[in-house]
């Protein structure tokens, strides 16, 4: 029998500390939607989706219901685009954002290419109709994968992504460059990651999963002020703690999800993902290990402890575990990142650092209007060199905010939040990024 | 079993109980376990309830109760068990 105290805990993590389940994600293939008329193929994508998600919504809300445990987003990822489409992709997408909308999800994510090797004809005019697929459609999600550890980083894609980012802030400027918030470019982007804007159903996925993204920073925080100024074994033991607890709930939610469509799940993504309210905030725990700011320094030390002690809590409590699985740091979507960053405490350059031991890279970074195409690349190589060497998953989601200098501030709403435009490193990187090729893959012996 | 968790919280007063057992008794629902506490005059009660014998569905249940809140001006929240059986147990 449960006890008194136990249900009290329960509650009160949900109630008061903000616990709850991400998303729940609907990965479809839709290889079979394939048609040389882009028109016929948008026809049969919004079919396809509409038919295996029609109940995605209504259950999500059944379970949130029966359960008393929020579920925030309900949401769709499909097959990268690129794969199925033959000709014009913007049709497709437009498909999409309608199959969105007509099944009530807040965002689809598929928009995207894997081109870590090279371009296939398709990844061209996908990757070159980014900028206005983002801009007239609502909720599409569009990704780019540019490198991989076995492939290396594509530099020629690198130094497109650099235009095509600019060029998706100045088309949404009026939005304070929205369009770019729903853009990512990976390194190692994984097939199964129920989070968005970097969601798709990779070639390796079923005909269809459910994929559950848990959440509770809050959780985590208000756990370790139980433990102030104990050594790091009973923080990294209490974090444990609060992760399997949580990542139960988002397992029993998985199953619920799985059984009542009749889809099989996939994995549950083990991650704190913050939100701009107060007490969900990644930033804070960081701040609860001893911190005066997100920034200071010790901050990686903390954030690996985090991330990995979320991890071994996880692991044990759910059957199959997959995704982006680690602490994210966006920073305008934590507002213990954004104070952070306004106070100058956080640079990009610790963010950088700070990405080499979390999931998943820099997220959310508003920076100068005048940051140029080749800088923006410059970033986005950076970051993939971490992720390619370190074999893991790392990407960057900046935002350009056109006509907004270093101090001012982007507003998106809702999760998305608000970011201060943070600086860039002035010095320029043209001639690097001008170089084009491929960055060969590393070797992963000789590892002194 | 369809276990669930009936909470109810809020001012103390006469009756709190009653209404809420009659409402079960009504959609000939059986209760498994009570326990209840008033802390300060703020009273919390915790039912746990068997939903497999109920005449309605998870939401009808629920949206019954919206009388009994009214009624008794208190917080009263349904949610399956296994969430916290999920949390607490291995």
């Amino acid at each position: 029998m449960i006890e008194t105290g136990e249900i009290f805990q329960t509650l009160r993590m949900i109630q008061e500390e903000n616990f709850d389940i991400r998303t729940i994600t609907l990965g479809i293939n839709l290889l079979d939607c394939s048609d040389p008329d882009a028109e016929a193929c948008g026809r049969r994508v919004y079919d396809k989706i509409c038919r295996t998600a029609s109940r995605l919504v209504a259950t999500g809300s059944e379970i949130e219901r029966e359960f008393g445990i929020p579920i925030v987003n309900k949401r769709i990822s499909v097959t990268p685009v690129s794969l199925m489409c033959q000709g014009d992709p913007r049709p497709i997408a437009r498909a999409l954002d309608r199959a969105a909308k007509e099944m009530g999800v807040n965002f689809l994510g598929g928009y995207s290419a894997l081109m870590q090797k090279g371009a296939t004809l398709a990844d061209e005019r996908l990757v070159e109709s980014i900028p206005e697929v983002l801009s007239e459609t609502e909720r599409l999600c569009a990704s780019v994968n540019v490198a991989s550890t076995r492939a290396g980083i594509n530099m020629n894609i690198v130094r497109e992504m650099g235009e095509v980012i600019r060029k998706t802030a100045q088309r949404t400027a009026d939005q304070d460059g929205l369009g770019c918030a729903k853009l990512v470019v990976f390194a190692n982007a994984v097939e199964d990651n129920p989070f968005m804007a970097g969601a798709f159903c990779g070639v390796g996925e079923p005909e269809c999963a459910i994929n559950v993204g848990v959440s509770g920073p809050g959780v985590v925080k208000r756990a370790l002020e139980k433990v102030k100024g104990q050594p790091f074994d009973v923080v990294a033991e209490t974090v444990k703690r609060t992760a399997f607890k949580i990542t139960r709930v988002g397992q029993l939610v998985a199953r619920e999800a799985s059984q009542r469509l009749g889809i099989p799940f996939g994995i549950v993504d083990l991650s704190l993902a913050p939100t701009p309210a107060r007490g969900d905030s990644v930033a804070h725990i960081l701040m609860e290990m001893g911190l005066e700011m997100a920034g200071a320094p010790g901050t990686t030390a903390a954030l690996a402890l985090l991330n990995d002690a979320v991890k071994k809590g996880g692991v044990m409590a759910s059957n199959h575990v997959g995704g982006l699985s680690g602490a994210f740091i966006p920073v305008s979507e934590d507002i213990g990142m954004i104070e952070s960053a306004k106070a100058g405490a956080l640079t990009l350059e610790k963010l950088e650092a700070m990405t080499c031991v979390c999931s998943v890279g820099l997220d959310m970074i508003a920076v100068p209007g005048d940051t140029s195409a080749a800088t923006i690349s410059g970033i986005i190589a950076d970051e993939a060199a971490i992720g390619m060497v370190n074999n893991k998953t790392t990407a960057v989601r900046v935002i350009p905010a056109i006509g907004k200098q270093a101090g001012d501030t982007v507003e998106f709403g809702g999760l998305l939040g608000f970011a201060p435009v943070m600086p860039v490193n002035p010095w320029r990187c043209d001639d690097f990024i001008a170089r084009g090729g491929r960055i060969p893959a590393p070797l992963h012996s000789l590892r002194n | 079993m369809t276990k669930a968790l009936i909470s109810v919280t809020g001012a103390d007063t006469t009756g709190i109980i009653a209404r809420v057992s009659t409402k079960l008794y009504e959609m000939n629902i059986n209760i498994l376990d009570i326990t209840q506490t008033i802390l300060g005059g703020y009273f919390t009660m915790m039912m746990v309830v068997d939903l497999d014998g109920a005449n309605r569905t998870f939401e009808e249940i629920d949206n019954a109760f919206d009388s009994v809140r009214e009624e008794l001006k208190m917080s009263i929240h349904l949610q399956r068990m296994d969430i916290f059986d999920a949390m607490h147990r291995v």
